[in-house]
């Protein structure tokens, strides 16, 4: 019955817009000073912001040494 | 899915009134009900609570989405572009394409990383799909065309595809290379059309799937089980991504209808859902942090969405850039965001500014498929030219 189906329908997306109105939210401020202090803190470990040697990198070709 | 129901007029006693009335044969999942018009209508408001309408709720609908925008509006004190003006500039990139691999005779549609950093798995269009190995290289045929998701589980031990066969199957990997790795396949998953992608969950037991047929789903791997299903999207879900273990158990999917949700799961509950893209949702990405995620569409545009403020943050776009977006990841500290598009290249944004760093050219088709390696080390990429390349 398609008139069941659409009340079946309305009454399950005013059930998720409730609860998606109803979460906490923080202000977009806070998010992006957090964003970039995770970005800080870990941007020494980050391979391609800090630059690997070329011997560390297994993907990298080595150039062969010859020792003189 | 769908209740068929088959309307006719006879005249005789009504099922429920018992009067001799003309009679509408309904049939409600296959039950014949003969009920008169009259009982059909009261039938029909059994379901409305006291005071409600379908005009009512379709009013509170509208309602609830206008507090929700006001909601997220209020919150809106600053761009993020603004707040990472304090952020040190990016010195310039050195990327080439470090490894060209050849082993597919079609397009490559997908890859995924083994936890080992050195191992990948990659499907594509045909039957035979490769396991690829610095030295080793399994190819596993499987009895379908367009094998759309691949993944390697955690162990390394089992890899998970699927696609037009509406399944995903588990296929554990020997290192004998002779083993016909197809007849020890595992039928895990079953969808009513085609499957998008897979990710096993944080161990090799249970697998993440998400599928046209608008649905994402999580099975038990040794039972074939379905453990929980995730309803929601009203169209294809093209992609999912599982939050990082240290956030807790959510994951986010994209789909054709435009939208990215959040879901739990548990409890299979759609928490938060965005819906600012303008077509559909390619790839999505969490931040390595967990609190936010990345999305690539075919709107040309890559978006940032800030969980905790739940809203988009920051837009990757230039008008330049007119072909869709396919796939997104984030490099290890979450600093830069590497997306592959239809136009064969690869962009590479500066998440916190918003600017675009670098170019990569190198495929001769589109970049099906991007992904780092979990060490941060190098990244691959996928495309339509039967490539795949390593980029570091």
């Amino acid at each position: 019955m398609s008139t069941n189906n659409n009340i079946a329908q309305a009454r399950k997306l005013v059930e998720q817009l409730r609860i998606e109105a109803g979460i906490e939210r923080i202000k977009v401020s806070k998010a992006a000073a957090d964003l970039m202090s995770y970005c800080e803190q870990h941007a020494r470990n980050d391979p391609l912001l800090v630059g690997m040697p070329t011997s560390e990198n297994p993907f990298k070709d080595k150039k062969p040494c010859v020792i003189l | 899915m769908c209740d068929q129901t088959f309307v006719a007029i006879t005249f005789g006693p009504c099922d429920s009134c018992s009067e001799n009335r003309p009679l509408m044969n309904l049939y409600i999942k296959t039950e014949p009900i003969n009920y008169c018009s009259l009982c059909m209508e009261i039938m029909a408001c059994q379901d409305l609570a006291g005071g409600e309408t379908l005009n009512s709720l379709k009013a509170e609908t509208e309602s609830l989405r206008k507090r929700l925008e006001e909601e997220r509006k209020k919150l809106h004190d600053v761009e993020l572009e603004k707040v990472a003006e304090k952020a040190e500039a990016l010195s310039a990139l050195n990327l080439k394409t470090r490894r060209t691999l050849k082993g597919h005779a079609n397009k490559v549609l997908c890859m995924d990383w083994c936890k080992d950093k050195r191992r990948m798995v990659s499907s594509s269009q045909v039957p035979a799909h490769p396991v690829f190995n610095s030295s080793q290289e399994h190819a596993v045929s499987m009895p379908t065309t367009w094998v759309m998701a691949c993944a390697y589980a955690p162990s390394g031990c089992a890899i998970a595809c699927g696609g037009l066969d509406n399944k995903c199957s588990v296929y554990p990997l020997s290192l004998d290379q002779n083993e016909n790795l197809a007849a020890k396949k595992k039928s895990v998953a079953l969808h009513t059309n085609y499957l998008s992608g897979c990710t096993f969950t944080n161990s090799d037991m249970q697998i993440l799937t998400c599928s046209g047929d608008g649905t994402s789903a999580l099975w038990d791997v040794e039972s074939g089980q379905l453990l929980q299903s995730f309803h929601g999207h009203s169209a294809d879900v093209l992609t999912l991504d599982l939050a990082p273990s240290e956030t807790g158990n959510t994951f986010v999917s994209g789909g054709s209808d435009k939208k990215a949700n959040i879901w739990d799961l548990r409890s299979g509950q759609n928490i938060q859902s965005f819906d600012t893209h303008e077509s559909d949702v390619n790839c999505v990405k969490y931040y390595p942090s967990g609190d936010a995620f990345a999305s690539a569409s075919d709107d040309a545009t890559c978006r940032l969405f800030d969980l905790r403020a739940d809203r988009e943050v920051s837009i990757y776009s230039k008008d330049s850039i007119i072909f869709g977006a396919t796939s997104v990841d984030f490099s290890l500290s979450g600093r830069l965001l590497f997306a592959g598009y239809n136009d064969y290249t690869i962009n590479v944004w500066d998440v916190l500014k918003g600017t675009r760093v670098a170019v990569l050219f190198g495929h001769e088709n589109r970049v099906s498929s991007l992904k780092f390696s979990p060490d941060g080390t190098a990244f691959c990429s996928a495309s339509w030219d039967n490539t795949l390349r390593i980029w570091a």
